[in-house]
C-alpha cells in the first residue's frame, strides 16, 4: 500500500504519528503536576485530609502518565536524527543547545525528584517531599519553556547566520531563545496544558459526584477545576487572540489558511465561520461568513485591507483544508470551555455546583476536550508551517534523512502497532485508576506491603501504586 | 585556538554516554534476568529495585543523544540514519519496558503480559544497543554531509556478536546490583548468576578486544603501534583484577564490591573502545572537529554544563542515597 508514497511524505507522517502522542502526555503531565504541588501544599498549611487523599489519588495516574510522556519522548530526541538528517545537521548549532538545556534543566530534575516524590514519602518527610513536587512540577515547566523556544525558532527564526557549508550558527542567543512568537507560544501552551488538566480533573469529579462514590473529594476536586475553567478560559482567549496577531505579523501565509482567505480583500475581509475549502478551485464552498469581521478582528478596522493565498505562489502554501479545519476545532473548543466555566459559575451563584447533574453531564463529556484542542491547535501552528521546518529558510523537502521508503515504511508501521498497544493500554489503565475513589472516608485496602497473587482483582485496583509506604 | 571546545564536548559525551552504559545498564540487567526469577514476589523486588532511579538513569541517553545534536550534530546526523533499524528497534524495546514500570502493578489479569514486556524490551534494548555498538566500530561511510552506506551495514557477524555480548553484561551488572540490593534467595540466585555472567563477560570482551583490531587498521595500530600499545597491556590486566574482585566478592558474601568492580569492566572495556576511537567520532569518517557544531554553539551550552551537570550528579546522588541500602521486603514501594 505504500507504493504511491515516497519516504518525505512517510517520515513527515511518522513525525507527525509520534509527536502528536507524546504531546497528549506532557499537556496532561505539565497541568497535572502542578496541580500536585497545589494539594500538597494545601493539605500542609490546611491539614485537610481531603487533599491528601486527593494527592495520592491523582499521584498513581500521574506516574502512569509520565511514564508514557518519558518513552515517547525519548523517540522523540532520536527522530530528529533518524529521520530528518539534514535539518540536524543544519540547524542543530542552533536548536541543539537549546535541547541540551532542556535535558540539563528539565528533564534530570523532574526524573531525579520523581522517584522521591512517587516512593520516597516515608524516607524523607512531609516538608521534602513536598520540594520533591515541587521540582516534579517546576521540571515539567522549564521543559515547555526550553522545547517552545525551539519551536517558535523554527516558526520564527532570527538571531542566526548561516556558514558556508549552509548551517544555520548562532549569532545572538538572545534573540534566538526569545524569538518573535516565543513568548505567545509558552503562554498558550501552558495555559493549554493547565486547562486541559482542569477539564480532566473536572470530569473525574464529575463522575463520581453523578455516581455518588465520594462527594466530599469529588466536591473538592471538581470545584477546583471549574475555578480554574472560569478564571483560565477567558484569559486562554485573549493569550490565543494575542498569538493569533503575532503570527499575522511574522507568517501571514499562516493566518490565511486559517482564516480560509484563498482571496485578497483591499478592502475589509470576512469572518468565514464555516465551510468547506476547495483548494482545487481555491475557494470556500458553502461559506457562512460575517462581513469584514476578519479585518476587525486582526487589523482592528472595519475597512482594513487582508491579502489573502492568491499573493502567494502554490509551493509556498501550507494545505490548506487542514489548518482551516484544525483552526476552528481548537477555537470551537475553547469557546466551550468558556462556557463550561460561565455554567459552574452560575450553578457557584445558585449554590448547586455539586448538586446539578446537568453541570456534572456538561463537565464530564467535556473531559477530553483539552486534549483535541491542544492537538488541533498544534496541527493549525506546524501544518501551517509547511512547506517548510525553519519558516522562510529551509523547505521540508531539504530536510530529510537519505532513507529509502520501505524503511520508513516499516518503521511507521512498528509505531502505529506499538502506540495503539502501548497507549492504548495506558489509557485503558488511566481510566480505571480514575474510576476508582473509594467511598468516604476512604477505607484502607492495602492488607499487605505487597500483592501477593491470591488477591482479587477487585482489592488490587484498590492497592494504588506507591500510595503507602509502609 | 586557546580552548579546544570540541575536545571538552568530546569528554563531556563521553561521560554522558558512559554514565548511561552503567546507569541503565543495570536497570535492563535486571529486565534481562527477570524470566529467571519464576516468582512473583522476587519479580516484584526486583522491579521494586529499580523503580525510584531507572528514570533518571534513562535521562543521560536523552543527554546522550541530544547532546550529540547540540554539539555534534554531523555526526548525530550521520550516525543516526546510518543505525536506523538498530536505533528503531531499541526505542520499541525501550517503551515497552518503560510503561512496564507502573502497568504492571494496574493489572492482575494481564501482569504476565508486562513482565513479558519488562522483559522483553529489556533484552531488546540491550541488544538493539550492542548491535549498534558494534556497527560503529566496525565504521560508517559518509560522503557529502551524509550517511552513504547501505540500510543493512550495520548488520554483520561482528555486530551480532557485540549485541549478544551487551545483553551478557548488563546481566552481569544487573545480577551484582540484586546482589547489592537484596536479601535471601533472591540474593542467592542473583549470586548465581554473577558468577557465571562475570565469566562470560571477560569471555565477551577477550573476544570484542581480538576481534576488532582486525576490523580496521587505525585500531590494529592503536592496539600495537607505540604509546597507545601501553594500554593494551594494561587493560587485560585491570580486566582481570575485575574479574577477581567480583569472584571473590561474591564468594565471601559481598554486597557491595561484586557491582563496583563489574562498573570497573565496563568502565575499562568503553576507555579500549575510546582509544580505539579517537580522534574519531564517525569511525572512520569523521573526527571530533569536523563533526563539531561552531564555538558558539560549544560555548553556550559549556556554560550551563559545566555548572548544571555536578549539580545533576548531586540530586541524582540524593535520590540514590534516599533508597540506599537493602530493600526491605515489607515495603511495598508500590
Amino acid at each position: 500500500m505504500f507504493e504511491n508514497f515516497d519516504a518525505q511524505i512517510l517520515a513527515r507522517a511518522q513525525f507527525a504519528f509520534t509527536v502528536s502522542f507524546h504531546i497528549i502526555f506532557p499537556a496532561f503531565s505539565i497541568g497535572l503536576a502542578s496541580y500536585l504541588a497545589v494539594l500538597e501544599g494545601l493539605y500542609l498549611w490546611k491539614k485537610d485530609k481531603v487533599y491528601l487523599e486527593l494527592f495520592d489519588f491523582w499521584k498513581t495516574i500521574f506516574a502512569v502518565a509520565f511514564g508514557m510522556g518519558v518513552v515517547s519522548g525519548i523517540v522523540m530526541s532520536y527522530q530528529f536524527g533518524t529521520n530528518w538528517s539534514v535539518f540536524s545537521d543544519k540547524a542543530g548549532p542552533v536548536i541543539g543547545p537549546l535541547m541540551g538545556y532542556e535535558v540539563l534543566t528539565a528533564f534530570f530534575l523532574e526524573a531525579g525528584f520523581l522517584g522521591v516524590m512517587l516512593f520516597g514519602r516515608n524516607r524523607v518527610g512531609p516538608g521534602l517531599h513536598f520540594f520533591a513536587t515541587l521540582m516534579v512540577a517546576f521540571g515539567t515547566l522549564i521543559s515547555a519553556t526550553w522545547i517552545l523556544s525551539v519551536n517558535s525558532w523554527m516558526q520564527t527564526p532570527t538571531g542566526f547566520a548561516i556558514n558556508d557549508v549552509g548551517q544555520f550558527v548562532p549569532v545572538d542567543w538572545w534573540k534566538i531563545v526569545f524569538n518573535p512568537s516565543f513568548p505567545y507560544r509558552l503562554v498558550h501552551m501552558v495555559i493549554a496544558a493547565y486547562l486541559t488538566t482542569a477539564f480532566v480533573v473536572g470530569a473525574v469529579g464529575a463522575w463520581h459526584l453523578l455516581r455518588h462514590t465520594a462527594p466530599r473529594r469529588a466536591g473538592v476536586m471538581f470545584s477546583m477545576a471549574m475555578w480554574m475553567a472560569a478564571i483560565v478560559a477567558p484569559i486562554q482567549i485573549m493569550a490565543g487572540d494575542a498569538h493569533g496577531l503575532n503570527t499575522l505579523e511574522h507568517q501571514p501565509v499562516k493566518v490565511m489558511a486559517m482564516e480560509g482567505h484563498f482571496d485578497s480583500h483591499p478592502d475589509g475581509a470576512p469572518l468565514i465561520l464555516f465551510g468547506i475549502p476547495n483548494t482545487a478551485e481555491k475557494r470556500i464552498d458553502y461559506a457562512v461568513e460575517i462581513p469584514k469581521l476578519s479585518s476587525l478582528i486582526l487589523k482592528h478596522d472595519l475597512n482594513a485591507p487582508l491579502a489573502g493565498l492568491d499573493t502567494v505562489p502554490d509551493d509556498k502554501e501550507p494545505p490548506v483544508a487542514i489548518v482551516f479545519w484544525s483552526f476552528r476545532v481548537m477555537v470551537g473548543i475553547g469557546f466551550a470551555m468558556l462556557g463550561v466555566g460561565l455554567f459552574s459559575l452560575y450553578c457557584r451563584w445558585r449554590g448547586t455546583l455539586h448538586e446539578n447533574r446537568w453541570m456534572h453531564r456538561v463537565a464530564l463529556v467535556m473531559g477530553p476536550s483539552g486534549f483535541v484542542a491542544v492537538l488541533a491547535g498544534w496541527i493549525t501552528t506546524e501544518v501551517g508551517r509547511q512547506p517548510y521546518t525553519v519558516y522562510g529558510h529551509l523547505l521540508t523537502a531539504d530536510s530529510i534523512s537519505p532513507i529509502a521508503a520501505p524503511a520508513v515504511a516499516a518503521s511507521l508501521i512498528a509505531f502505529v502497532i506499538v502506540y495503539f498497544i502501548v497507549f492504548g493500554a495506558g489509557t485503558f489503565y488511566i481510566l480505571r485508576l480514575m474510576a476508582r475513589l473509594p467511598r468516604d472516608p476512604m477505607p484502607d485496602l492495602d492488607d499487605g506491603p505487597i500483592r501477593t497473587s491470591g488477591i482479587t482483582p477487585a482489592a488490587q485496583t484498590g492497592h494504588h501504586g506507591g500510595k503507602h509506604g509502609h | 585556538m586557546a580552548i579546544d571546545l570540541p575536545f571538552i564536548w568530546a569528554g563531556i559525551i563521553a561521560f554522558a554516554v558512559l554514565a548511561y552504559v552503567i546507569l541503565d545498564g543495570f536497570d535492563l540487567g535486571v529486565g534481562i534476568l527477570f524470566p529467571f526469577f519464576p516468582e512473583k514476589h522476587d519479580k516484584d523486588l526486583m522491579m521494586n529495585s529499580v523503580a525510584p532511579v531507572w528514570d533518571g538513569n534513562e535521562t543521560w541517553l536523552v543527554l546522550g543523544g541530544g547532546g550529540l545534536l547540540a554539539v555534534f550534530p554531523l555526526a548525530y546526523a550521520t550516525i543516526l540514519p546510518a543505525l536506523y533499524a538498530p536505533l528503531i528497534i531499541m526505542l520499541l524495546g525501550l517503551i515497552f519496558r518503560g510503561v512496564a514500570f507502573e502497568y504492571r502493578w494496574r493489572t492482575n489479569r494481564a501482569e504476565y503480559l508486562w513482565n513479558w514486556a519488562f522483559a522483553g524490551g529489556s533484552i531488546v534494548a540491550a541488544f538493539s544497543q550492542g548491535v549498534a555498538l558494534g556497527a560503529l566500530v566496525q565504521g560508517i561511510p559518509v560522503t557529502d554531509r551524509a550517511y552513504s552506506g547501505g540500510w543493512w551495514d550495520w548488520l554483520t557477524p561482528f555486530s551480532l556478536a557485540t549485541g549478544v555480548a551487551l545483553v551478557i553484561g548488563y546481566g552481569l551488572l544487573g545480577a551484582t546490583w540484586l546482589v547489592m540490593k537484596t536479601e535471601g534467595h533472591l540474593a542467592e540466585r542473583s549470586r548465581g548468576f554473577a558468577f557465571k555472567l562475570a565469566f562470560a563477560t571477560v569471555g565477551a570482551m577477550g573476544i570484542f578486544s581480538l576481534w576488532t583490531p582486525f576490523l580496521e587498521p587505525l585500531y590494529l595500530d592503536r592496539w600495537f603501534g607505540f604509546p597507545t600499545m601501553i594500554f593494551s597491556v594494561i587493560v587485560p590486566l585491570l580486566v582481570l583484577g575485575c574479574l577477581y574482585l567480583i569472584i571473590s566478592g561474591l564468594k565471601k558474601g559481598r554486597d557491595v564490591q561484586p557491582f563496583l568492580a563489574s562498573l570497573g569492566l565496563f568502565v575499562l572495556g568503553y576507555v579500549g573502545i575510546g582509544i580505539s576511537f579517537y580522534p574519531y567520532i564517525v569511525p572512520t569518517s569523521l573526527t571530533i572537529w569536523e563533526a563539531a557544531a561552531p564555538d558558539e554553539s560549544l560555548a553556550f551550552l559549556l556554560v550551563g554544563a559545566l555548572i548544571l551537570v555536578p549539580m545533576i550528579l548531586c540530586y541524582t546522588a540524593y535520590a540514590y542515597w534516599v533508597f540506599r541500602g537493602k530493600l526491605n521486603p515489607d515495603e511495598g514501594y508500590h
